[in-house]
């Protein structure tokens, strides 16, 4: 998690300007990631138009300084961008989801960290699908057609995207990715487009891909404490698929405290239980990825 | 990795908006419940700009609390982690009043 920047005043904010502090135009901030101490701090005469909140930080204390350039004559300018990192990403998710949409195509996310059983529980699923509702499947894996080839056979299209090739080897799908592996695809032949991401705790919950709902795996061989541990993850998805159930004579794992935690993090989050190779639980997985 | 990609992400967004100016200082806002280290991020900053235009601008994360707002008691909690829990009355009818901020604030840029 980030650290914290707390002040006296209880305002957290990692740029402290005090009252006396404001002539000077080398003014250190004491921040454990800022290495240098910056000249000017200016947010501009327009104020601040950006959400933090009730919580957000003060500027108010700069606003007598915006603007006044006088004492700074290096030749540099702030320039402010306010730009959400994630925008452009979001932005292709959009019309991703706008494509699905034109097809009357519903798209799952499907998330999980390396192992949990995605693939596996998927064979199941489009096996049951078969015959009565069109799936796609979109593939992600760093490298190799393993779990494409694993799904193959199984009634579905399938768009193989190795993020080693060509996209950097990401550790997760991102919206221009899953653009591109639906040029595979046929939507106007599909009902439901299951997206299998990389297998990656971490990556996937930050990158919009334009499904309409997303679901991650957790195999009950991974430990109660996941959800606080990738709490972003657990808070990014609207149902989380509890996998490997049949192992759980030979497991400590505390079912009931897994839902504890992830409840804690995540409120509204669906639980079901399968195992996906005896296929318990199954179908209701099936039912709530058709939608 | 995680970072690795943000840095690749915040890259993008400095090149366009610095339009051919030279960055040398990079600011961004990132909410606690974005589950970034800000050390490990400045350290991707670093692999990810060497070599590039880009190289040399420092990047400053501005960590964001991740605070609640209690439906119940009213009040006000900043978390120490990512349960979202009243610190007054324990309940979890909380709405997030910030934390999941994510975005470049400003560039520096030479002029």
């Amino acid at each position: 998690m980030g650290r914290f920047h707390r002040h006296d005043d209880g305002t957290v904010h990692s740029h402290e300007h005090d009252s006396d502090g404001h002539g000077h135009p080398q003014h250190d901030h004491d921040h454990p990631a800022d290495h240098h101490s910056h000249e000017h701090h200016d947010h501009g005469a327009d104020g601040h138009s950006h959400d933090h909140g009730a919580a957000d930080h003060d500027h108010s204390a700069a606003a007598d300084w915006a603007g006044d350039h006088s004492g700074y004559a290096t030749g540099a300018e702030r320039v402010e961008v306010l730009e959400r990192i994630f925008d452009e990403n979001d932005q292709a998710a959009a019309r991703n989801r706008a494509a699905f949409d034109a097809h009357q195509v519903t798209a799952v996310n499907l998330m999980s960290a390396p192992g949990s059983g995605k693939t596996a529980i998927l064979a199941q699923v489009l096996r049951r699908l078969r015959g009565r509702v069109r799936v796609g499947v979109v593939e992600g894996d760093i490298e190799t057609a393993i779990d494409a080839d694993r799904l193959a056979g199984l009634g579905a299209q399938i768009a193989l995207l190795n993020t080693g090739h060509g996209f950097g080897g990401e550790c997760h799908l991102d919206a221009p990715m899953v653009a591109h592996a639906l040029a595979d695809l046929d939507l106007a032949s599909l009902d439901l487009v299951l997206i299998e991401n990389v297998g990656n705790l971490v990556c996937p919950a930050e990158f919009d891909v334009g499904a309409h709902r997303r679901a991650m795996v957790c195999s009950v061989t991974e430990g109660e404490d996941k959800p606080l541990k990738y709490p972003v993850m657990f808070r990014a998805v609207d149902l989380v698929i509890v996998n490997k159930i049949d192992l759980l004579p030979h497991l400590d794992f505390d079912l009931a405290l897994f839902e504890a935690n992830l409840k804690a993090v995540n409120p509204q989050a669906a639980v079901l239980h399968c195992s996906a190779k005896t296929g318990q639980g199954l179908e209701a997985v099936t039912a709530w990825l058709e939608g | 990795m995680h970072e690795l990609s943000l840095s690749r992400a915040i890259g993008q967004i400095v090149v366009r908006a610095a339009a051919g100016r030279r960055v040398t200082r990079v600011e961004v806002d990132c909410g606690a419940l974005r589950q970034v280290v800000p050390e490990t991020l400045t350290r991707c900053w670093g692999l990810t700009v060497e070599g590039t235009p880009l190289a040399g601008a420092a990047l400053v994360v501005n960590p964001i609390p991740a605070v609640v707002s209690c439906a119940v008691c009213r009040a006000e909690t900043q978390l120490d982690w990512p349960v979202l829990r009243c610190g007054e009355c324990a309940s979890t009818d909380v709405t997030l009043l910030s934390g999941e901020e994510f975005l470049v604030r400003s560039i520096d840029v030479e002029t």
